[in-house]
């Protein structure tokens, strides 16, 4: 009689806790329903012009954008998007070296109460916003480089490299060093126990153990650099070419979205194809944060 | 007597280099940072008065204060928090207790995970498409907050969900075998035991919150309005916006205003980002376990 009446109870459980439960449920399921959300919604807003007028080989392979154009309006985004990679490539060729062997030395060398100071520090340097550095940008880092180097203007793709660089730093060192923590601490024992030297130890056995999450790490500073907006915008000085020298200035494929959505009348075919830009970033962020979460995770099944 | 030998003594001395390489290196990120917020202090310290935080930009926004972008800004973010935060929890409730190691539990991570890489102009065409658009609220800080939420999620979800996981299961297994369903466990042992964690990263995402841009670009955030937000309705002026307005839009506003916008701006987000990490440590010198 008593268990019956104990099991009785689990199964009619009150009302309100299975709402409860239900809501925690469906929280569960919000961020799919978000990702989902977020393609349909720029798919429906761009579909005029993916379904309608969309020309395959212009939109990925000429580099004329001249949405506002009188005579021949063309949406070419090759320009934008070698805008968009040389800005991105150029942070990273100064963000991966120095932001790895930062999270060498968090990781491995540092005292642990150095550790933490330097970790609250990344955390205070990855929370500037975007548009103070692109005013600094703007204020400091462009006098900055028309003075010594010479040049007509210094919103450039240096600029713009520069600033974006120090903005994915702290993503870099922060997933760098915890794939860095992820290497089993036997490992560096057995190291050292044959007599190797911490450098030894660095370069020969965690730099090929952490391997992927390092490069997850970099890939992720990629995928920062390449949607970051506002910075961009304000760093690259806004003119659409295909880039012969880090002094030339660039622009981006967000920052056509940004610079270009609030003049173009909604539901024109302008305002449809920046969706569709939209729609071309969305799908370039998905497909590095798939490739770093397979290599993190990847990892995480061979050790 | 041992004498190291020659190959000992260069590896040391490489060891010694290799350390000082790598220390320089990690200072070195830090060092611009530093040097802009003192040239931010430098520039646009003098400008700040009492006066330039409570009254409106005057004269083209060239001159005043800027008053209503700190109320905008606000607005902004309050409302953002009052409805992510109810959402990253549960979310962060239903992956610590209740998920099971199965695929929908693996795609749920993947979304958070690229949610929060999807690039925040991005975020701003879905808030335009969805929020303004077709749930017809029209560029008002309610849609703004909307975006801004979504695009917050993964920050609240992350910390809450970590602070969860902090709980030991020990608590949970002594409060199912007096008798408590999963739920009660929930609501009496594992919640008031992460409390401190979750604020913490409610603190975090206002900070994070408060300086974005773009995606409150095309939602409700106007370059200029004469009045103050009445309800979330209405438009209204942010801090984030003000900033790349009198920076690259407007034209002769003086240095010392868009410098002392500019301070203001990051001296919010600093203080909010130093609150977070104090509680944090706060907490956890308190920790029970």
């Amino acid at each position: 009689m008593e268990t019956q009446s104990i099991r009785s109870k689990r199964s009619v459980r009150p009302r309100s806790e299975r709402v409860i439960e239900g809501l925690i449920k469906a929280g569960g399921m919000s961020s799919i329903l978000f990702i989902a959300g977020i393609l349909l919604f720029i798919l429906k807003e761009s579909s005029g012009y993916i379904f309608g007028s969309f020309n395959f080989v212009e939109f990925f392979t000429s580099g004329e954008w001249n949405p506002a154009s009188v005579e021949k309006i063309e949406y070419g985004t090759l320009a934008l998007l070698a805008g968009t990679l040389s800005v991105t490539m150029l942070s990273m060729v100064f963000a991966v070296p120095i932001g790895l062997a930062c999270a060498f030395y968090i990781s491995e060398f540092c005292p642990p109460q150095l550790r933490e100071t330097y970790k609250i520090l990344i955390e205070f340097l990855a929370a500037i916003p975007s548009v103070v550095w692109g005013f600094i940008a703007v204020v400091i880092v462009n006098p900055l480089l028309i003075n010594s180097f010479g040049v007509a203007t210094g919103l450039n793709i240096l600029n713009a490299a520069l600033i974006l660089s120090l903005m994915s730093l702290p993503l870099i060192v922060s997933i760098g060093e915890d794939a860095l923590r992820a290497v089993p601490e036997s490992y560096r024992e057995a190291a050292e126990g044959l007599g190797a030297t911490k450098w030894e130890i660095a370069t020969r056995v965690l730099l090929p153990a952490a391997k992927n999450g390092l490069m997850a790490a970099a890939l992720l500073g990629v995928g920062r650099a390449l949607g970051e907006t506002m910075a961009v915008l304000m760093a690259t000085g806004h003119s659409i070419r295909f880039p012969s020298s880090v002094f030339d200035p660039v622009r981006t494929l967000t920052a056509t979205i940004a610079a270009e959505l609030g003049e173009s009348p909604k539901g024109g075919e302008h305002y449809q194809v920046l969706f569709a830009l939209g729609l071309y970033l969305f799908i370039l962020s998905f497909a590095i944060n798939i490739l770093a979460d397979w290599l993190v995770r990847g990892r995480g099944k061979k050790v | 007597m041992y004498a190291p030998n020659q190959q000992l003594i260069n590896k040391n001395i490489r060891e010694e280099r290799f350390k000082s390489i790598l220390s320089f290196l990690t200072v070195i990120i830090f060092f611009p940072a530093l040097m802009i917020i003192l040239w931010l202090l430098i520039k646009g310290g003098p400008a700040l008065s009492w006066e330039f935080i409570f009254s409106s930009p005057t004269k083209g926004m060239t001159a005043g204060g800027i008053f209503p972008a700190i109320v905008g800004t606000l607005w902004l973010v309050g409302l953002c928090v009052i409805i992510s935060c109810p959402l990253g929890v549960l979310a962060a409730i239903y992956l610590s207790e209740y998920a099971k190691d199965n695929h929908t539990t693996r795609i749920i991570r993947l979304c958070i995970l690229n949610l929060a890489g999807v690039p925040s102009i991005v975020h701003a065409l879905f808030g335009l498409g969805a929020f303004v658009l077709f749930l017809r609220m029209g560029t008002s800080i309610l849609a703004a907050s909307c975006t801004l939420a979504v695009m917050n999620l993964p920050v609240i979800i992350t910390s809450t969900l970590e602070s969860l996981q902090a709980v030991p299961r020990s608590f949970r297994e002594a409060s199912w075998s007096v008798g408590a369903s999963k739920l009660q466990t929930i609501r009496h042992i594992v919640l008031p035991n992460s409390i401190p964690g979750i604020l913490t990263g409610m603190v975090f995402a206002v900070s994070r919150a408060a300086g974005e841009t773009a995606a409150i670009l095309f939602t409700g955030v106007a370059f200029y309005l004469p009045f103050l937000p009445m309800n979330v309705f209405d438009q209204c002026m942010s801090l984030s916006m003000h900033l790349f307005t009198i920076s690259t839009q407007v034209v002769g506003v003086p240095d010392s205003y868009s410098y002392a916008t500019a301070l203001v701006l990051i001296s919010m987000v600093l203080v909010v980002n130093t609150l977070s990490v104090a509680m944090r440590w706060y907490f956890r010198s308190r920790r029970k376990w």
